[in-house]
């Protein structure tokens, strides 16, 4: 006992250190304390300093973990990381106590007339794969899924895949990234071709100017905004916080301008109607290097089951797309966006300037947009207009969410379309996998299946009866959460579940297997910037607990896959990564060796002849461009990018007499997500308990509603109870409410919208109509 | 048993005498931070008094402009 109180009573004052650093970071952008932390720490111990990329957001933090006798102690930002030059946030200073919240899942449980019983891993493995292999051979392939996230490492994505398209013959696969990146991957894969930013976060030091649209970067990027808010400090740069809602990132910005939800699409119009009548068109960059499309409009909301859609492009002229613009003067705008037209201006003049380098940064707010692909073109659209795209400090950079979002979702590709190199559609791509996965080629269908959505109303519907889903809690996060929490339940489905703690996703699970996290396992992450990083395994997972990668290795023996399996438990990680690199091997991807990864704090992909590539698309930097210009847009066949005729289109589900308020939900800074892990860790759970409704002031005065009374919110879903927030955190536009979905006790996607982008199947989180009334 | 952390600014060309006058407290383990004039003050005392008594002391150094709390723990006494 004795021991074990000094051991806390140590523990908790490292952690009283780090959330002193972590305010004092939050205060004070690029303040250091990373030698000083480590002079402070138990002299005498074992302590050993190990890298690792953080296990929270798509930033993709390099951190440097503390292991004392078997234990991660300690969390300090590493300063080699040239992502975050040793500073770290909240969630990524008191990462390491997730590992060790008091109900960790440690044993198998399989559910037995309606309890959990505790059971080996062996038997666990051995009852998933006889059941999966049971579902094929009663319903077919397409009976069985798998749904994953962006927090699966490179390898559990990449075993995944191999064995749901490669060796079970189904695209089945998805991955919660779909509910958040899949519009910014629709939009870069409709405007160049090819996935993910040209820009890196080094562009952050060469900007003059930074427009963040729809992106509270103080709260969901703290670390990357405490770059920007150092560069203002060192070089007077400007940030334009572009939103519905005040926030943190508005009160730190030099201008804060708000616009009505969804009406982004034409005041990004209104902007390149600005740059094209003042003259500011880059031409000879435009007529080199740019096409003009347009696509079908008016395509609906995805509402309904079985929606499809396919865009039919067509290309237009400069003037076609000048005169479509006429519809989109600042004057007009003003008048559906509510933001002057002297904003839009305003804004329109530093993209404009040839002077300004100018970085839009963006996340949520333009992905989670029933016309998310159409916005991500709309912001590409202006910055290839005036040229400003692909060299330092001129970047549109689409911010990611998640550790591996990128890493495994986008370049693993675990969505039901994609393959590791190319899509499933094409025989070329197809016949390329299938050679690396030593399957026949007729192994993988060429139909992709169902997106994130669509395979929920599946499992609802029945046309899927078998679900695995690892390190994700989709139970929160479905939007129209009810219908899909129904449907799991129902007779004769069975859903297997892999996490580390219990969720409302293992509450529905038929199979609950103890899933090995971050450090207790060895893997890689991919983050925003392109950027592989390696993290070793550190300390022993608790329990049976085991890695998402050998769970599925495990299955894949069991059903008969030992050929296309057969790595080795000890080194099984670099036996995939090394087979996964040669999906990438050319010169538009090429993914650096696990060696180099091992020994510095990750490298940016296209990796060539030992070097990263920092700017794509631009002949300097990247080796790959070869037409002999100074761009080279090799994405595209014509190596030209897409400038998109995209109008203003209404949301699925806007205010009216019943429902006159808008519905936004969104993320804290204190919590990762659904809170599975962070709610764990006593400060942050301290600092945020509970879910709250965030209210406008007027509107709150003229309900006379204060802080902390409880406000009824119903939609045309449900309704919930909550209490109000009014002027604290963040400030919501008059008749514009928002709710954060971290707590699984208030549940605000049960009466979420499941409206979703056509072309990217992205669901709609942050607008549908709503009433309030207090309790 | 509290355990408390604070960000302790001092006054303009005094870092050096403030971290030199918290050092000399017993229960204040003090971190500065390198490239800025702020200091991290970790207080770990056994009971609320001498909790007080400590940040009364803190306080009352010359050196010192500001004292901000960050966290405060308390732990069960070890037996």
């Amino acid at each position: 006992m004795y021991t074990s109180l000094t051991n806390r009573r140590s523990f908790i004052k490292k952690m009283a250190v780090l959330s002193a650093m972590t305010a004092a970071a939050s205060m004070f952008p690029g303040i250091l304390f990373a030698e000083e932390q480590e002079k402070n720490l138990p002299k005498g111990g074992n302590l050993d300093w190990k890298k690792a990329p953080c296990r929270f957001c798509g930033v993709g933090c390099g951190v440097l973990v503390g292991i004392d006798d078997g234990k991660a102690v300690a969390v300090k930002g590493d300063p080699k990381s040239p992502v975050n030059k040793g500073l770290c946030c909240v969630k990524g200073y008191h990462s390491i106590m997730a590992l060790y919240g008091k109900d960790r899942l440690t044993k198998p449980l399989v559910k037995k007339n309606g309890k959990y019983v505790e059971t080996t891993m062996e038997e666990a493995l051995d009852l998933v794969a006889s059941k999966m292999q049971e579902t094929i051979k009663d319903h077919g392939k397409d009976a069985v899924s798998i749904y994953g996230s962006g927090q699966w490492t490179i390898p559990d994505g990449y075993a995944a895949s191999k064995l749901f398209k490669g060796c079970i013959g189904t695209n089945n696969v998805e991955a919660n990234a779909r509910l958040c990146m899949a519009s910014a991957v629709t939009g870069f894969l409709t405007s160049f071709g090819i996935d993910e930013p040209m820009g890196c976060y080094e562009d952050i030091d060469h900007a003059d100017v930074f427009v963040l649209w729809g992106n509270n970067m103080a709260e969901m990027h703290p670390v990357l905004f405490s770059r920007l808010l150092d560069q203002r400090l060192k070089r007077g740069v400007k940030i334009i916080d572009f939103a519905t809602r005040t926030t943190r990132t508005s009160m730190a910005a030099d201008k804060s301008i708000l616009f009505l939800p969804q009406t982004d699409l034409a005041v990004a119009n209104a902007i390149c109607y600005e740059i094209i009548k003042n003259g500011w068109v880059n031409k000879s960059f435009v007529d080199k290097h740019c096409n003009f499309s347009k696509g079908l409009t008016n395509m609906g909301y995805g509402l309904e089951d079985k929606y499809k859609f396919t865009d039919k492009p067509e290309g237009i002229s400069f003037e076609d797309f000048k005169t479509f613009l006429e519809d989109y003067t600042p004057e007009k705008v003003e008048k559906i966006s509510g933001v002057s037209a002297k904003d839009i201006k305003y804004m329109a003049s530093y993209y404009g300037d040839p002077n300004k380098k100018v970085m839009s940064l963006w996340c949520m707010g333009m992905n989670q947009h029933s016309r998310g692909t159409w916005i991500n073109n709309l912001v590409y659209n202006i910055h290839l207009l005036t040229g400003k795209i692909s060299t330092p400090g001129n970047s549109p950079f689409s911010l990611t969410g998640q550790p591996s979002a990128c890493g495994t979702v986008r370049e693993v590709g675990t969505l039901t379309h994609k393959l590791p190199h190319g899509v499933v559609m094409k025989q070329e791509h197809r016949e390329f996998a299938a050679k690396i996965w030593d399957v026949p080629v007729e192994n993988i269908d060429p139909k992709p299946t169902y997106h994130t959505v669509e395979m929920f109303r599946a499992l609802d519907r029945g046309d899927i009866k078998f679900m695995w889903i690892q390190v994700t809690n989709p139970m929160v996060t479905m939007p129209k959460l009810k219908r899909y929490r129904d449907g799991a339940k129902k007779e004769g489905r069975f859903v297997v579940v892999s996490d580390i703690y219990p969720t409302p996703t293992t509450d529905i699970a038929d199979v609950i297997l103890p899933s090995a996290m971050w450090i207790e396992r060895e893997g890689l992450f991919g983050n925003s910037e392109r950027r592989t990083q390696y993290f070793e395994q550190m300390v022993t997972p608790p329990g049976e607990a085991m890695s998402d990668t050998w769970q599925l290795v495990e299955v894949a023996k069991r059903m008969g896959f030992e050929k296309q399996f057969y790595y080795n438990e000890e080194s099984h990680i670099e036996e995939i990564y090394t087979e996964y690199r040669k999906h990438h091997d050319n010169k538009k991807h090429n993914m650096a060796p696990l060696e180099v990864l091992k020994n510095q704090p990750g490298a940016m992909w296209p990796y060539v002849d030992g070097k990263e590539t920092k700017w794509r698309f631009n002949a300097k930097y990247d080796p790959a461009c070869s037409n002999g210009e100074d761009f080279h847009f090799y994405g595209k066949p014509d190596g030209k990018a897409v400038i998109w005729q995209r109008p203003y289109e209404p949301a699925a589900e806007e205010p009216d007499a019943e429902y006159p308020y808008w519905l936004n939900t969104g993320r804290v800074v204190e919590h990762w997500h659904t809170g599975s892990m962070t709610r764990r860790i006593p400060v942050l759970h301290k600092a945020m308990p509970h879910s709250y409704v965030e209210l406008n002031p007027d509107d709150a005065k003229r309900l006379q509603i204060r802080t902390g009374d409880k406000v009824k919110l119903t939609t045309r879903r449900g309704e919930i109870v909550l209490p109000a927030s009014v002027n604290q955190r963040g400030v919501p536009a008059p008749m514009q409410v928002f709710v954060p979905f971290f707590d699984e006790n208030m549940l605000i996607n049960d009466i979420t919208l499941d409206s979703f982008c056509p072309i990217s199947k992205e669901p709609d989180y942050k607008k549908c109509a709503v009433n309030i009334e207090k309790v | 048993m509290p355990i408390k952390s604070y960000l302790a600014h001092p006054h303009d060309g005094q870092k050096d005498e403030l971290i030199k006058a918290l050092s000399q407290l017993s229960v204040c383990d003090v971190i500065p931070a390198e490239n800025r004039d702020l200091l991290i003050v970790v207080t770990d005392t056994d009971n609320k008094d001498q909790d007080q008594q400590i940040k009364e002391k803190i306080e009352a150094i010359d050196s010192l402009k500001l004292l901000a709390m960050v966290s405060g723990f308390d732990t069960p006494k070890q037996k």
